[in-house]
């Protein structure tokens, strides 16, 4: 397992894949295609091992890579996964690749660069799951803008230049903030204990006093919500999935908004335990705003695409809200959750695709009636929206049930206010169904429409297999993100302890009262006794 | 001097072997112009680059020595051994972009060169001086190559408009900056610098009157050639005027000279951060960052915004100066290397645009460029995004770096300000990405005057503005090792 530098790989690959693409001539747009699939689809195989191969029972990190990068700043080039990472990362795996699949029909001009953009997005977002290093993390995280931001800006719709821009501007004035606080932690760093280093595993072993510690979880968090995002900051997430082409809208839906979900379980609530847990309640609420008022805009939505993007806000919202629920079942919830908006949203972005590639129009009122020209369309469609809606035997009900759960635990009110969108969800998901494919076909040009070809089968088949297997038997999941989640939830606590009361620039060391024992902490948060 | 100097030493011969050659190298370009060259012969560049080479080659010799010739005036540590090879590169980058830029505008006389070098012999002598009469030397050398070069398309009318423009703010900037040195030398008796910073130490004339408008009077003079606000006036102007490969070596080397001067004046002589200075130029670095970032999201024409630019980057840069100490300095001196390389870039894309005379530099003429010229694309969408301070460039790293040490130092609210501003300033630098990958030209798209001096130029700028994204460690490491001695 050490010899194969497996991450860096995975890494790289789609990088080096998106160079070679760039050096085929434009016009054999087939050999384009399917050099890109080809790539893809490597990636895919090159990641499946990650589920196998990742010990279930070690929660610290696995596959470890470590280099020198910047020496005289003591930045590492520090890569690793545990059971939270390696899921999103075959999430971004999958979804890339059945992108790439789903994309075909939809690429009409440039199609190499879109390609290679699209294969570099991949390799940004899996370098930021991977990384354990602050520098590095920041750099995967704000170099992957570039790729998105151009997706959105040259294939997008007629507002795709003030789509794209918003996304970027509204992304960076958020990550710069934390880049203050990431080299804030980095000097507190090196003034407790002399040693510069913007590794993961240090800061996890440095108590941080609770004043400080507000400040630096204001900078991580407004970075991340406005990436998850949470309401009212929200705002550059319509108009980016409206404008964005449907690969990017799937990408973006799937994966990046994960990365601010990521960054909360795996940044701010470990490191800034007390914070968290003061700000536990308002962003609970937010949540909860954000999942009643995502739905309800959901609803008046004439655009499929807009209704999608709002119903994005709304299941973004219980994520959150089940990671703040700080228990078990609630992180196992939002985690299981996070999985689930990839799955189900991204087929509903491509679902959407599937018909403006058909008719060129996304409002509900020009459909009605498709059951009749598109049987299996609309029966594929239905599956994916009843996994939205977290029906029982879905996906969704797991994530959807594990977090209101959680939320109930920490406190009730939560779970009552936050099951109301799941009640909402249902209405907006099913009225728009009811109109789209029930009822006569309203106009004549839906009468000839083709159903879903086989290329377009095969992209929806793996999707609905996860949607069913997660929904019948989310264990395998389960199993693999616990050790991982119960870490994250031990380091809370722990660090909250020891940081309580803690003057700046002290170390973890002769235990806090009541701190089981001494060492705990460094080997918990070390943890990577894996070879 | 009342000293006889003491003799030079062999090693001092190459240490001064940059000012010797750059010297020689200007006279020889005069003297050749008696031979009229056949046409399309291109002596002129190919003197210019050897020289530069010839004057990098001697100071790269010796730089692991520290002297200090001519009775103190002239040091030759590590920060004027960083200097020296900074600005040959530029002066070699801007040869380079001058090659058929200059040929094509018809303004490739030798005296261009000439003065090339000469401009380039005034920023080595900024840097190396460790007195204040030598530093006006440099500063007018510099300045007085530059009015010229700005002014040097002397058919246009915007050339000419620049070029007084320049020549009588400068010239303004240079009295306030005389007279503050006299002023200095009134209260302390000296202008050396490390004599200065003895007598400061030992007498309590921190708050004399005389020390503090002399002192005023000085960083006058230098805002003024760093473009801080609000001594930025004549930036856009001349940028805007000078040809467009005058404007890339003026932008990165008249800049990067001041900031030179001024982080041995400020950080030794005044006695840095605890000089008492440092609130004031906090309130100039946040002034500059700001209006320059603000100022150029209106602009449509490139050199304009990229003016703007150069006022927040000098603003950026302030914090460095504020920082102070070995921390701050080692920060300006990275920030500047990274920032010559990102701005001769993009200025570089902006020389092979148009057609013979003409200037094609507005947005609007760049629209489509990314899509029809892969390369060119490219390579300014890397420059946009490294002048962003977005990874993984190297602009990226050298605002990290700025920014880290000023966190270190304490000024939080400082960075705070400065992020924000890059945000700010994102947005106009995506500006240039939107019009060359998601716009159409309303007209005939422009067209590209390829030469290959000028596609290796740019190819070098890419190259290390990559490099320096994804590897920095090499220029961090001789960036803080070329500060030591300066305290």
């Amino acid at each position: 397992m050490a010899a194969i530098p497996w991450l860096s790989w995975l890494i790289f690959l789609p990088l080096a894949g998106g160079a070679l693409i760039l050096l085929i001539p434009a016009t054999a747009e087939r050999a384009i295609r399917s050099a890109a699939t080809a790539v893809a689809f490597l990636e895919l195989a090159l990641s499946l091992p990650l589920w196998w191969r990742l010990d279930p029972r070690e929660p610290g990190w696995q596959f470890v890579e470590r280099h020198a990068w910047l020496p005289a700043l003591g930045s590492t080039y520090h890569l690793g996964v545990d059971g939270i990472s390696m899921l999103l990362a075959l999430l971004t795996t999958v979804i890339t690749a059945i992108t790439v699949v789903g994309a075909y029909g939809a690429v009409e001009k440039r199609a190499k660069e879109f390609y290679a953009l699209l294969l570099a997005l991949e390799a940004g977002m899996l370098g930021t799951f991977f990384s354990l290093d602050l520098l590095l993390f920041y750099v995967f995280w704000e170099g992957m803008l570039i790729p998105m931001y151009l997706l959105i800006g040259v294939w997008g719709g007629p507002r795709r230049v003030y789509a794209a821009v918003k996304f970027f501007l509204y992304t960076m004035a958020g990550s710069v903030l934390m880049l203050v606080a990431i080299l804030s932690l980095y000097f507190m760093q090196k003034n407790a204990t002399g040693v510069s280093t913007f590794d993961l595993d240090a800061f996890y072993a440095l108590p941080i006093p609770g004043g400080v510690q507000t400040w630096l979880f204001l900078a991580f968090a407004v970075a991340f919500a406005i990436k998850v995002p949470m309401f009212p900051l929200h705002t550059w997430l319509p108009d980016a999935h409206v404008e964005a082409p449907t690969a990017g809208s799937v990408v973006l839906a799937a994966v990046l908004l994960k990365m601010g979900t990521y960054g909360f379980l795996r940044f701010a609530m470990p490191l800034f335990p007390i914070a968290s847990a003061r700000f536990a309640p308002w962003i609970a609420g937010l949540a909860i705003v954000g999942i009643v008022y995502g739905a309800l805009v959901a609803m008046v939505q004439p655009d499929l695409k807009k209704l999608v993007a709002y119903s994005s806000v709304s299941h973004l919202g219980f994520c959150m809200l089940g990671l703040y629920a700080m228990n078990a079942q609630g992180l196992a919830g939002g985690m299981i959750q996070m999985l689930n908006h990839g799955v189900s949203t991204g087929a509903l972005f491509l679902l959407v695709g599937v018909i403006y590639e058909r008719r060129h129009t996304r409002e509900i009122a020009k459909f009605g009636g498709l059951w009749k020209p598109m049987p299996v369309y609309a029966a594929v469609f239905l599956v994916v929206l009843l996994s939205s809606i977290g029906l029982p035997g879905t996906n969704g009900f797991i994530g959807e049930f594990l977090v209101l759960l959680g939320a109930f635990h920490t406190e009730p009110w939560w779970a009552i206010l936050g099951a109301t969108g799941v009640i909402l969800g249902a209405v907006y998901m099913l009225w728009m169904f009811q109109r789209v494919m029930f009822g006569p076909v309203t106009h004549r040009e839906n009468e000839t429409l083709p159903d879903l070809s086989l290329r377009e089968r095969l992209v929806f088949a793996p999707l609905l297999l996860l949607i069913l297997w997660i929904g019948i038997m989310p264990q395998p999941f389960l199993d693999r993100a616990q050790p991982a989640l119960d870490r994250t939830l031990r380091l809370v606590e722990l660090r909250s302890r020891v940081s309580h009361g803690v003057a700046t620039g002290a170390r973890i060391a002769p235990a806090a009262p009541g701190a089981p024992a001494p060492r705990e902490l460094p080997a918990a948060a070390r943890g990577e006794a894996h070879p | 001097m009342s000293a006889l100097p003491a003799p030079l030493l062999p090693m001092d011969w190459w240490a001064l072997g940059a000012v010797i050659a750059l010297s020689a190298g200007v006279m020889v370009l005069m003297l050749l112009e008696f031979f009229p060259a056949r046409p399309g012969s291109a002596r002129g560049p190919v003197l210019a680059l050897a020289t530069l080479a010839a004057a990098a080659v001697s100071v790269w010799r010796v730089r692991d020595v520290a002297r200090s010739l001519f009775g103190g005036m002239f040091l030759h540590d590590g920060f004027t051994v960083f200097f020296t090879l900074l600005f040959c590169g530029i002066g070699a980058i801007a040869v380079l972009l001058s090659w058929d830029y200059a040929r094509r505008t018809r303004i490739d006389h030798a005296e261009y060169y000439a003065l090339l070098l000469a401009g380039t012999l005034g920023m080595i002598v900024m840097a190396a001086s460790n007195d204040l009469i030598t530093i006006f030397l440099g500063l007018e050398l510099m300045s007085l190559a530059l009015y010229v070069m700005v002014g040097f398309r002397r058919s246009r009318l915007d050339s000419n408009e620049a070029a007084l423009k320049y020549f009588l703010l400068g010239a303004f900037a240079s009295g306030f900056l005389l007279y503050g040195i006299a002023l200095l030398y009134g209260a302390t008796g000296t202008t050396n610098l490390a004599r200065m910073t003895e007598f400061l130490a030992a007498s309590p004339l921190s708050g004399n009157p005389l020390l503090v408008v002399g002192g005023l009077l000085l960083l006058t003079g230098f805002a003024f050639k760093v473009a801080a606000v609000p001594f930025h006036m004549w930036t856009p102007d001349a940028y805007e005027g000078a040809p467009t490969s005058v404007t890339g070596f003026m932008a990165a080397g008249a800049k990067a000279a001041g900031f030179a001067a001024l982080l041995r004046v400020v950080l030794h002589a005044l006695g840095g951060a605890n000089g008492g200075w440092s609130s004031l130029l906090s309130a100039v670095a946040m002034l500059t960052m700001t209006v320059g970032n603000v100022t150029a999201l209106l602009q449509n024409n490139l050199k304009r915004m990229l003016a703007y630019s150069s006022i927040a980057h000098a603003g950026y840069l302030l914090i460095a100066v504020v920082t102070g100490g070995s921390d701050g300095a080692s920060a300006a001196l990275f920030y500047l290397a990274v920032y010559a390389v990102m701005n001769l870039g993009a200025f570089g894309v902006l020389t092979l645009l148009g057609r013979q005379q003409e200037e094609r530099v507005t947005l609007g003429d760049l629209a489509g460029l990314g899509f029809r010229q892969p390369l060119l694309g490219l390579a300014m969408t890397f420059f946009m995004l490294s002048l962003g301070g977005i990874p993984p460039t190297a602009g990226f790293m050298a605002k990290v770096y700025l920014f880290g040490v000023a966190v270190k130092a304490g000024y939080v609210p400082l960075v705070i300000v400065g992020v924000l501003n890059s945000v700010v300033s994102v947005f106009y630098y995506l500006r240039v990405t939107v019009a060359m990958y998601m716009e159409e030209p309303p007209g005939e798209p422009v067209s590209v005057s390829w030469a290959t001096p000028g596609v290796i130029a740019l190819l070098a700028c890419l190259a290390l503005t990559l490099w320096w994204g994804l590897q920095a460690h090499a220029l961090l490491d001789l960036a803080q090792r070329s500060v030591v001695g300066l305290m």
